[in-house]
């Protein structure tokens, strides 16, 4: 990996061994705090790595955990099971990929104006059919026991937290969090294996690249773009079920409050690549957590208000957007349908 | 002599099936007949060429060889067997690999991942990686193949990256290769390096259709050659018993000859003078090489030559608009007064402002926005001119009216200057651009190939039209592969090669035969037996019409 490529991640490190020797015991709780803000984004930033990779375009990873968040915390209070939850969350966001997948792929809409449409959908239908459901102007009930995902103790956990440096680490930072933050940073690796070691990935990134190339090798365009969009699906939905019964008790009106397109923002930071993905969306994730917890920042000259605190990851976004961290080149194929030409 | 020497060709003289036979295959885009009733067979372990002009029908015959598209009747038989190509899939698995004209890499993989795309042996990369490392250094050494397999594409030169398509055509095991204008974007020496390799893989006995409108290299590395001409196939033969200037007829087809009435040119002061035009484009081939032209006003030079010889190129050009990363060298001076030729000031509207009317090669992609309504195409070029606008905004009430002023002198039909330009036919679309240039009373006017794809009637109309500008005393740069249409048109002809003018004539002065030698490159001093000595029609053709029907 060349230095540039790295850069993301001395950051984020840079960030955390900073706060570490200023404050202790806040950073320990702080990038925890972090780390589980990081995990939904990741999973929408890896989604959309799975969708543009292969193509297409996709600024409906929003709607698609949204609709996720909402049938998970729907299906988790009406079962009691959170796991269900999540195959609910998962289904419901897969609808709306298929929807994505139709438009985009089998008639050739225009990805961006799908990918519009299926946020206006899901922001419209979840507090719809919540208030329809449920009369609570939008939200579900809150979620108890075993309803939502609740955090693990890994092994070794209790008898370890004394141990100086170490102990910290490993029983406040690592152990203690839910199924899906693990699930979502075992995703990191997964992905890149999968992208860069498998024939799929192989494919996958050629028809984002130049589908004539797939095409005249006899491979359908087609089908691998709806395999990408499904997979893009998949992780949504496992984002959202966490946003709802993992991270929070339950569906509120609007609650993904723009993490699609923080997580779209991290794929462009990352140049969809897996591993800048995850130091990307842990960047947006500390920022988060640095706001939460110190909400009025006093700097000794000056007290940074917590409007501005609670700004900082839109602004970074702003910021990644309009190319001010150098360029990064998309997919060469994402945005255009595939037609083939005589 | 056997049945199977009999059959052109002829290497082999054993009864072995066609590697390719092709039984009467028709196929239509919509009104258009790409492709009709052809019949064509190419032997075992033999380099076959198929010639024609751009728009013949070549590449949608190899598509449908390919799979890109169906046939809509007609058998194609590989190796004697009957088969459907219902996809690329299935192509291959016949054993036919396909060169495009426009790569089908993917450029920011490596030379090995290419390769492997689509072929992979598991699902995992690893080992395909590395048989096909193994796979390709065999390759390398058999046929002077050599690239690097861990370079990735966008590091390599055109002709490497060619050289990968061939590659990934011979790891899928391709006994037919398929190349579809391989030349147009190498150097010379990288063209003659690939005719090695082709020489070499067909003495390996591949067989290999090489599809070109360059008739150099048909007479250099093929066996067989066939000619195609608007959608048909006019004529297969050996190459050894024909000669450039006899397939040059053949591709360009002897029409009924045009009848125009006009007067014998009464040529004034010089117009455009053209000296030492040169032009590389941004792959480094050099596309013009040295264009001297003149032309007076009240004249028409006629510049024919077979298409891809520059003569779009030197349009382009002059219309102010060089292909884009092009190096333009020379100088163009029009009334006397040195025009640029690239960078600031170089441009379209600059031209026009120097008196310079275009009617561009292709109406539907230069010619026309096929979308907007011909009042607005009508318009174009001339949006800013003061009768057209009223202070900030476009006079679209005095636009309106100008179109349909101009419809009804140029028969366009249907008159509705609100139809978009899409939805009149080709004719009719030509007669809007015709409209458009000619009304605006330009001192020069470039045209090409004025009446491609347009019926006969409006043929008839846009030629008189031309005349009658040029009897205005103007002068006019007419670009044709119609020969005929030069011919009828032209008071001088230039021909056309390899971005060169092989030399001057006077309609009345010259023959066809003459022209199509110029326009095969043959100059008077290289004009040697072998390759001029045969007149046309005695080389075996086959039973196919040589007329168009």
């Amino acid at each position: 990996m060349k230095f540039k490529d790295s850069l993301i991640a001395l950051i984020v490190l840079g960030i955390c061994l900073v706060w570490a020797v200023i404050d202790g015991g806040a950073a320990s709780q702080g990038i925890g705090s972090a780390l589980r803000l990081m995990t939904p984004l990741l999973l929408a930033c890896l989604a959309g790595l799975y969708s543009e990779r292969a193509g297409v375009f996709d600024i409906g990873l929003e709607g698609k955990m949204l609709m996720a968040a909402f049938t998970a915390a729907s299906v988790a209070y009406l079962t009691g099971s959170a796991w269900l939850g999540l195959l609910a969350g998962i289904g419901g966001s897969l609808a709306l990929s298929l929807v994505h997948g139709l438009a985009s792929i089998t008639f050739r809409g225009n990805q961006l104006i799908a990918g519009v449409a299926i946020n206006f959908l899901a922001s419209g239908l979840t507090v719809l059919v919540g208030q329809n459901a449920f009369g609570l102007g939008g939200r579900t009930p809150a979620l108890t026991g075993a309803g939502r995902f609740q955090p693990i103790t890994l092994p070794f956990a209790d008898a370890l937290r004394d141990v100086p440096v170490v102990g910290p680490i490993y029983s406040g930072l690592i152990s203690g969090n839910t199924i899906l933050v693990y699930v979502a940073l075992l995703l990191v690796p997964v992905t890149w294996w999968v992208l860069f070691r498998t024939r799929f990935g192989l494919r996958l990134r050629a028809v984002g690249e130049n589908p004539a190339s797939v095409d005249t090798a006899g491979v359908s365009v087609t089908r691998l773009r709806y395999a990408a969009v499904a997979i893009c699906g998949i992780l949504c939905g496992i984002a959202g079920a966490y946003l709802a019964t993992g991270l929070s008790a339950g569906f509120v009106k609007e609650m993904t409050a723009g993490r699609g397109f923080i997580a779209l923002a991290a794929l462009i930071f990352a140049k969809w690549r897996p591993w800048q993905a995850l130091f990307a969306t842990f960047l947006f994730g500390l920022l988060e957590a640095i706001a939460n917890l110190y909400p009025n920042l006093d700097l000794g000259f000056i007290t940074i208000p917590s409007m501005f605190m609670n700004a900082l990851p839109y602004i970074l976004t702003v910021i990644i957007l309009a190319g001010f961290v150098g360029r990064a080149i998309p997919p060469r194929a994402g945005g255009e349908p595939y037609v083939k030409e005589r | 002599m056997t049945a199977a020497s009999d059959m052109m060709g002829g290497r082999s003289a054993t009864t072995a099936p066609a590697a390719i036979e092709l039984r009467g295959i028709s196929k239509a885009f919509g009104p258009v007949q790409a492709n009709r009733n052809i019949n064509l067979s190419v032997p075992k372990g033999t380099i076959h060429g198929i010639i024609g002009e751009n728009g013949a029908g070549k590449s949608t015959l190899m598509s449908i060889l390919y799979g890109f598209y169906k046939p809509d009747s007609g058998q194609v038989l590989v190796n004697g067997q009957p088969i459907t190509i219902a996809d690329s899939q299935t192509a291959i698995r016949a054993g036919i690999g396909m060169v495009f004209q426009h790569f089908k890499l993917v450029q920011n993989f490596t030379v090995l991942e290419n390769i492997i795309l689509g072929v992979e042996d598991g699902a995992l990369l690893r080992p395909s990686l590395s048989k096909a490392r193994g796979v390709l250094k065999q390759l390398a050494t058999e046929y002077q193949l050599n690239v690097d397999p861990d370079e990735t594409i966008e590091n390599l030169s055109v002709g490497h990256q060619q050289r990968v398509e061939i590659l990934k055509a011979l790891y899928r095991q391709a006994d037919i290769l398929i190349l579809d204008e391989p030349t147009g974007v190498l150097t010379p020496a990288e063209a003659d390096h690939l005719f090695r390799i082709l020489e070499g893989l067909r003495d390996e006995g591949k067989t290999i259709i090489l599809i070109t409108h360059k008739l150099r290299e048909i007479m250099d590395i093929t066996d067989n050659v066939s000619v195609m001409r608007r959608g048909e196939m006019v004529a297969s033969v050996k190459t050894a018993e024909t000669s450039p200037e006899h397939l040059a007829e053949l591709m360009v087809g002897r029409k009924v000859l045009l009848n125009v009435e006009k007067t014998p040119a009464t040529p004034k002061a010089p117009i455009l003078e053209v000296r030492n035009l040169t032009m590389t484009d941004i792959e480094g081939v050099e596309r013009l090489r040295g264009i001297d032209l003149n032309i007076r006003a009240g004249e028409i030079l006629g510049l024919a030559g077979v298409s891809g010889n520059g003569q779009t190129t030197l349009l382009e050009i002059l219309g102010g608009y060089p292909p884009k990363g092009s190096k333009v060298g020379g100088e163009i001076r029009m009334n006397g007064a040195p025009l640029p030729i690239g960078g600031r000031g170089c441009d379209a509207a600059q031209r026009r402002r120097s008196g310079i009317g275009h009617i561009p090669e292709d109406r539907q992609v230069e010619g026309l926005i096929m979308d907007f309504a011909a009042w607005e195409n009508v318009a174009f070029g001339w949006q800013d001119a003061p009768e057209f606008t009223k202070g900030m905004l476009m006079d679209n009430a005095a636009i309106r009216a100008d179109a349909a002023a101009k419809m009804e002198r140029f028969d366009v039909r249907p008159r509705n200057p609100n139809l978009a330009a899409r939805n009149f036919s080709g004719g009719n679309q030509q007669k809007i651009v015709v409209a458009r240039e000619i009304e605006r009373n330009p001192d020069l006017l470039l045209i090409g190939q004025p009446t491609r794809g347009v019926d006969i009637g409006a043929i008839e109309f846009i030629h008189k039209q031309i005349v009658a500008l040029r009897d205005a005393g103007k002068a006019i740069l007419l670009v044709s592969v119609e020969l005929d249409e030069i011919l009828a048109l032209s008071d001088r002809i230039a021909v056309m090669f390899d971005g060169r003018i092989m030399g001057e004539r006077l309609p009345g002065n010259t023959t066809t035969g003459e022209l199509g030698l110029l326009m095969a490159g043959v100059t008077d001093t290289d004009h040697t037996p072998e390759n001029a000595g045969i007149p046309p029609g005695t080389a075996h053709v086959d039973d196919l019409p040589q007329e168009p029907v």
